[in-house]
């Protein structure tokens, strides 16, 4: 098994990396843009109070996004201009892989999830930084919410 | 056969008013033959949510660039990339996108180290034809091949390596068109844009901080030629047409947005970009570097290799 195995992937986060590397690269951009469509919008707590929501600043267009814990129940949430569908993009893969799993899931995740969906020669390694970027934070918050 | 020149008064004032065109000029020229539009982003999807219709699209990273070595492609893969979205040697290529243009001007730039002739501006970019509401299409066309020869890229009229600027300090105008927090070295990159792994932070010795945005005006397009002049020549940085100027940023991008005013706009013949910028500067060893506020001094020590 390489570095690259899905072995430790949540069901949900295993689902889109099948889902994308099942496509040839160039149609991997179509799904990219079909998961900045579905991107969800903010619970109104964090419509009223942006503030709430952390920029993350490795990201190309300016994103913030937040992962809560409520119980032992990760929710992500994120929001990106309309004008940047690939951070929209990464912000959706996150917000549908890591919702809904426990926080101990959230943080085993690996690092390097983001080029292990087949997007690396498709969008570059420069750009997923962008969605390492938002994994990283998430984990981090996670981190401190169940410190704290 | 080029396109026809946008006759727009206020682009006659530029030294090269044939190098822009404008948003209605472009919607109305659309079907002229021989015309190629193209887009360049820096969002690789954004083409693919809707883009000005027949518009081709051109990604820097996953198109111009190798994906190995830090260099753009050769003459054959620039024939091939060329060919494969309709455009011949003779055709007039017009270029727009996000982030006021800044991917636009900096393909322009490659294109132009490759002596295509006629390479175009969209004034105002995507942002100013999306906010007039003009036409946008999810269709991607199908063009038929282009003709185009395999070309030498020319790597020394309009680009410089770091051994050039190191050859220029002392010798004639740099031009740093970062932010003002980058210019100083307290910030190693732009606010909200991705960490680039630059270990030093401060200017090239000598740079004057001209950030990109002052050239533009408010709905993006370049301020006319009286005001990009008090700012980049008399009255302001000074430049004359017979400088030697050399402008860089952090990759190169937003630097040939600069280049592009200077050269065409001003009609400043000889503006080099240095595209190893910042990301390069700041990574390399025992090359001068100034923090602060101040362009500062170039070291004697440069100065002595540069004469030996």
């Amino acid at each position: 098994m390489g570095p690259m195995s899905d072995a430790t992937l949540p069901p949900s986060l295993a689902e889109i990396r099948e889902e994308f590397l099942a496509l040839a690269e160039r149609d991997r951009l179509q799904l990219l843009l079909e998961f900045s469509r579905e991107l969800p919008g903010l619970p109104p707590r964090y419509e009223s109070a942006p503030g709430l929501l952390e920029a993350v600043e490795e990201c190309q267009s300016p994103v913030r996004a937040f992962a809560e814990v409520d119980g032992d129940v990760v929710h992500f949430y994120a929001t990106a201009p309309q004008e940047a569908p690939t951070t929209r993009g990464f912000a959706s893969i996150l917000a549908q892989g890591l919702s809904g799993l426990s926080a101990q899931q959230v943080l085993d995740v690996p690092d390097d999830f983001p080029l292990m969906i087949g997007l690396t020669r498709a969008v570059s390694p420069l750009r997923l930084n962008g969605m390492a970027g938002m994994l990283t934070r998430a984990k981090r918050q996670v981190r401190e919410q169940l410190a704290a | 056969m080029p396109a026809p020149t946008d006759p727009t008064p206020r682009l006659a004032d530029y030294a090269h008013p044939e190098r822009l065109v404008t948003t209605s000029w472009l919607a109305e020229n659309l079907d002229t033959p021989g015309l190629v539009v193209v887009e360049s982003d820096e969002d690789v999807l954004l083409y693919e949510t809707g883009h000005i219709p027949g518009a081709v699209k051109i990604d820097w990273h996953t198109d111009l660039l190798q994906p190995v070595e830090r260099d753009y492609l050769d003459g054959a893969g620039f024939a091939d990339l060329l060919a494969s979205r309709g455009i011949s040697r003779d055709t007039t290529i017009v270029l727009y996108g996000d982030k006021n243009n800044w991917w636009a001007a900096y393909t322009a730039w490659v294109f132009t180290l490759f002596g295509h002739e006629d390479v175009r501006l969209l004034d105002g970019g995507r942002n100013l034809w999306v906010a007039e509401g003009r036409e946008l299409t999810t269709d991607v066309p199908t063009p038929d091949r282009g003709e185009y020869p395999v070309v030498e890229r020319d790597d020394e009229t309009f680009r410089a390596f770091k051994e050039d600027v190191l050859a220029h300090l002392g010798n004639g105008p740099l031009v740093d068109i970062r932010s003002p927090q980058e210019f100083s070295g307290e910030r190693l990159h732009i606010p909200d844009y991705p960490e680039e792994g630059v270990l030093r932070g401060g200017h090239i010795p000598s740079a004057r901080n001209v950030p990109w945005a002052t050239a533009v005006a408010e709905d993006g397009t370049y301020k006319p030629r009286a005001e990009l002049e008090a700012i980049y020549q008399e009255g302001g940085l000074g430049l004359t047409a017979g400088d030697s100027v050399i402008t860089y940023c952090r990759i190169g991008e937003r630097s040939s947005h600069t280049w592009f005013a200077l050269r065409y706009l001003l009609g400043i013949d000889d503006v080099r970009n240095y595209d190893g910028s910042w990301t390069e500067w700041g990574n390399a060893v025992r090359v001068p570097i100034v923090a602060g506020a101040e362009p500062g001094e170039v070291p004697a020590s440069v100065k002595q290799q540069v004469a030996a």
